[in-house]
This record gives C-alpha cells, structure tokens and sequence, in this order.
C-alpha cells in the first residue's frame, strides 16, 4: 500500500505528460496544416497590412465639400435601394414564418406521432439551416436571375428553417395537460393545436419571427454583393469603382439603419415574452 | 402581468398595443410586397425552375448493376440510425455519417467530389485560423473594453465604441477590402474572419468580465497581490471556460461564412460554387452543397458537444 502510494504519482504524472504531449502534437499539425491551406503567413500578414490599411483611410472623406456632397447629394440618392432592402427582409420574414407553421407541427414530439414524419421534418429543417443565406441567394440568383426575387426565396428558405426549429422546440416543451385534457375530451388535433399549443406558444412565435427578421435585415445589407438585390448591389458597384468614400457612406447608413431596426424590434420582443 | 390585471385601463391599453403591432405590421408587408412586386407570375415561373435546378443537381448516378447494393447500404443507415435514436442518444452520429457516404455515393458529382472535399477543408482552416486568430486578439481588447477592469469608465467606453465600430463591417464586405489588399485567396478570408470575430468575441469577453465575482478579487488585492497576479488567479479562472464556449460558438458560425467568403474571391469551397454557378454546372454545385451540409453539420454537433463538456 505504501510503496504503491509511493509509485503511483510518477507513473500518472508521466502518463498524463505523455498525452499532454500527444494533444499538443495534434493541435500544433492541425494548425500546421490549416495555415498552409490558407497561405497564412505572419510576415505576409504584417508587410501587406499597409495596403489595407491605406484602404481604410481612402473611406473618411477628407475635406468639407466631399463630406457635403456625400451627405446632401449621394446619401438621398440611395433611399431606393435602402427601401427594397427593408422590403425583401419583410417579405422573406413573412414567406419564412408562414412556410414555418406546417413545419412546426411536423417537427414537434407531441403534435406527431408518427416517429418517421417527425424524424424526417426535423431533420429537414436542420438540413435547410446548414447552408447560409448567401448561398442560397447565389444559387436562387443563377435560377431565377438577378433582383431582389431571389434574395426573398434566400431568406424564405433560411427562415422558414429557422423559426420552425426554434418554434418545434418551444411547442414540446409547453405544459402537456390541457393537450391531454382536451384529447380525453375527445377534441380533433386541429382543436387541439388551437385551443392548447397556440395561446402558449403564440408569443414565442412572434417574437422568434422578430429575432430572424432581425438577422435579415443584416443579411438582406449584402445580399447585393452576389446579385439577390438591396443596398449591396450599390455597394458592390461603389467598391469595383473604388468609390471608397461612398461605400463608406453607404456602409455607416446600413450600420444605422440595423441598429435602429435591432433597437425597434428588441423593445417589442421584450414586452411579449 | 401584475400590470395588466390591475386596472382596466391597463388591459385597454395592452388591447391597443396588440392592435397597433399588428397594424404595422400589415401595413408593412402590404408596403413591402408593392415594393418588390412579387407577382403570381414571376413566382409561377420561378418555383418550377428552381424545382428543375434541383434536379439537376442530384442527380442519381447509380447505374442498375449498383442499384441493389446502394438500396442494401442505405437500408443498413437508416436502421443504425434509428438504432441509435431508439437508444435516445442525443445525435445518432454514426447512423449519420453512414448516410451521408450513401447519399454522397448516390448523387455526388465522382469527377468533382475530390475538389469540392478539399476547398469545403480550405473554408474549414480559414474558420480555424480567422477564430483563433480573433479570440487571442480579443483577449486584451476584452479587459480594456470591461468597466471593471480599467481605472476610468470612459477608456471602457472608448473601446466598445471602437469594437462596435469593428462589427459595423459585414464579413463579406471585410473580405472585399482584404482581397483587394492582399490579392484573391484564403489569406483574405482568414483575415475578414479573424477582424470580425475580434469585434464580435471581445464584446462578448467584456460581458463576461463585467459579471464575475469580486470577492476572489478583493481577496487577493487585500493580500498585496499586483495588478497582474489578481488578473491571473482572480479573473482568467472564472472567466475562461465562457471565453472558449463562445470561441467555439463564433467557430459555427464563422464555418459557415467562411463557405461564402470565396463568392467575392476569399478562397473556400464558395469558389467552387461561384465558378459552377457561373457555368450554371449544376451538379457541381450540388455535389460542393452536399459537402457543406455535411460538414457544417458535423462541426455543429462536435463544437455542441465540446461546449456541454466546458460550462
């Protein structure tokens, strides 16, 4: 007992040093290899940072009448572009909650019993949710050609996946007795689902509906970049013209008209839940 | 709720909010669809093209001498997988990845699965590198940016203003800027990432900061330790295991974007995509699709796992 007490801290020590060693291998090849993939290379980082750097300065307009000409001739003209970027976040949001409410029912537990329905429609919906939203937009883009159309299909599919999963997952969690009550009673699924799952889950609904308009209204900023409409396709123009300060502009109007919208949208969601 | 039950005025008045919400709300769709005018028409059109685009890009590549064996494989998948989801595991993993090998067998693109796996691994080391790159360098910009760290308030708040700067940029729009100054490829998309990420890991570090215990703190200040020490054995042990869950989450979702960065030339499988899009190659894009899901997928649940073993 004594003489094992005696061995058995070196011998666990060594052990443990060993794997210490082994998993810093691991990570040290890992990162090894991940920057040789991405031709990542310190000095190159450091020596070319100036370019960037520079790209970011030529942004700031520097004297008064670029500044003017900015705000009173070139901002106005961008509220076009500005509104149908508002327009296909409200549009996606839409398509994608309603789209959702099927799906929600599907994908929940208590509401469908038949495990491979269930198993099917969640899946689905985490399969939708894997791809991101520029994605889809380039591919709608190359289907249904440019504009906003595609960008709402991109943000319909993405938040359709959204707001079913984040809702499927509120509805099997709400209290299961006045399901069971009115089942004993003898009501339908469909008064069931009126009458028990939606008072409950109705606020939940509406206010994951507002957090993913939230995110599209983000999103909806640089759909233009791959062609799905909006600002962006403005911005895209204004960067391949090296229009610098435009983009700025263009870049700091998005920044307050996203903030102003996450402020909006986060009162209300504070009041329903 | 004490509110509303209160007085009738007060259920007037929740009433009338209720009904005004809703009202914006109609108002802002009926504005929204005259905007884009989405008429029956262009999506009469549309649907159906993009149901033949998907046709297109998986199609069955099985020939009738493989048939029986790929129905074989893909029966065995499903039943470890509903093996597995029997057996109430939270993700039947294994019945997963032999489903995806079925499918990927099935529909992918032979002559373009290889390139597609490989520039899906590139996105997956710009993700790695952008998000370690951004958590170490958050590290500092964290603790300058937490009000309980620094001497003045206003230094605090001089260093958010400066991170919310940072997140102003999109990442794709970071990404246009550093192919522009480091030319087309995957070192662009390691920096958009990793600039980003510092906005967006710093603020959250800051928070993080701001809601720890002061006790261990004071404690060690009362003990005559320096300002570094306290740091060191009062604030990163508390903190730590929060910092590298949101580390890991921020890996997710810079996963994901890290498959986009190549739409405007940052390397990743989102060149592929573009390239496939451009030549509308539809099958190549749904075989670079395919991969995506099931990396994403994978990445998802093992940084979901890793994160429920940390906190």
């Amino acid at each position: 007992m004594k003489a094992e007490s005696r061995l058995a801290p070196p011998a666990t020590r060594r052990g443990a040093g060993l794997r210490f060693l082994l998993v810093l291998m691991a990570v040290a090849a890992v990162y090894g290899a991940s920057a040789a993939a991405t031709e990542f290379h310190p000095v190159v980082v450091v020596r070319d940072a100036d370019v960037f750097v520079q790209l970011l300065g030529e942004m700031w307009p520097d004297n008064r009448e670029r500044w003017v000409f900015l705000l009173t001739d070139f901002l106005p003209r961008l509220k076009v572009p500005f509104i149908q970027t508002l327009q296909i976040a409200i549009l996606g949001t839409l398509a994608g909650a309603v789209l959702a409410v099927p799906f929600v029912v599907l994908a929940s537990n208590n509401l469908t019993r038949n495990p491979v329905v269930y198993a099917a429609a969640k899946a689905l919906m985490n399969l939708l949710r894997t791809v991101p939203e520029l994605l889809y937009a380039s591919i709608f883009v190359a289907a249904v050609g440019f504009g906003p159309f595609p960008g709402v299909l991109a943000l319909t599919v993405f938040s359709m996946a959204i707001v079913a999963k984040l809702t499927s997952e509120s509805v099997e969690a709400v209290d299961p007795g006045p399901l069971e009550a009115l089942e004993a009673a003898g009501a339908t699924r469909a008064q069931v689902i009126a009458y028990a799952v939606v008072p409950q889950v109705l606020p939940l609904f509406v206010s994951y509906v507002l957090y993913v308009f939230e995110i599209n209204v983000r999103v909806s900023t640089v759909l233009g970049l791959v062609g799905a409409g909006g600002i962006g396709q403005q911005l895209q123009l204004m960067l391949s013209l090296f229009q610098y300060e435009n983009a700025f502009i263009i870049i700091l109007a998005t920044f307050v008209l996203v903030a102003a919208i996450d402020y909006a949208s986060a009162r209300v969601r504070a009041r329903l839940v | 709720m004490g509110r509303s039950h209160g007085s009738g005025l007060g259920r007037l008045r929740a009433v009338l909010y209720r009904v005004l919400l809703l009202a914006v709300c109609g108002w802002a769709v009926a504005w929204a669809a005259s905007g884009i005018r989405v008429d029956a028409d262009r999506i009469a059109r549309g649907l159906p093209a993009i149901g033949r685009i998907l046709k297109l890009m998986f199609p069955l590549q099985v020939g009738p001498e493989s048939a029986p064996w790929l129905a074989v494989a893909a029966a065995g998948a499903a039943g470890v997988t509903a093996l597995e989801a029997a057996r109430r595991r939270r993700w039947p993993v294994l019945g997963t990845v032999l489903l995806g090998v079925v499918v990927l067998y099935a529909v992918a693109d032979r002559e373009w699965l290889g390139p597609a796996v490989l520039a899906t691994g590139q996105s997956l080391a710009i993700a790695l590198m952008g998000t370690t790159v951004g958590a170490l360098l958050a590290l500092p910009l964290g603790f300058w940016a937490a009000r309980n760290m620094v001497v003045y308030g206003v230094v605090a708040a001089l260093a958010r203003q400066l991170l919310n700067a940072v997140r102003t940029f999109p990442e794709i729009i970071l990404a246009v800027f550093f192919v522009a100054a480091y030319g087309p490829g995957p070192l662009a998309g390691v920096m958009a990432v990793g600039l980003h990420s510092i906005g967006m890991l710093a603020k959250l570090y800051a928070d993080v900061i701001e809601n720890i215990d002061r006790g261990p703190i004071e404690a060690l200040t009362a003990a005559g330790a320096s300002p570094l020490e306290t740091v060191w054995f009062a604030v990163i042990p508390q903190v730590l295991p929060e910092f590298i869950a949101s580390a890991l989450y921020r890996f997710e979702i810079n996963m994901r974007s890290a498959t986009t960065l190549g739409l405007v030339g940052a390397g990743g499988v989102g060149v592929i995509l573009l390239q496939a899009l451009s030549f509308r190659r539809w099958p190549v894009v749904g075989t670079a699709l395919l991969v995506i899901v099931l990396t994403v997928t994978a990445i998802d649940s093992a940084s979901a796992w890793l994160r429920r073993r940390i906190i």
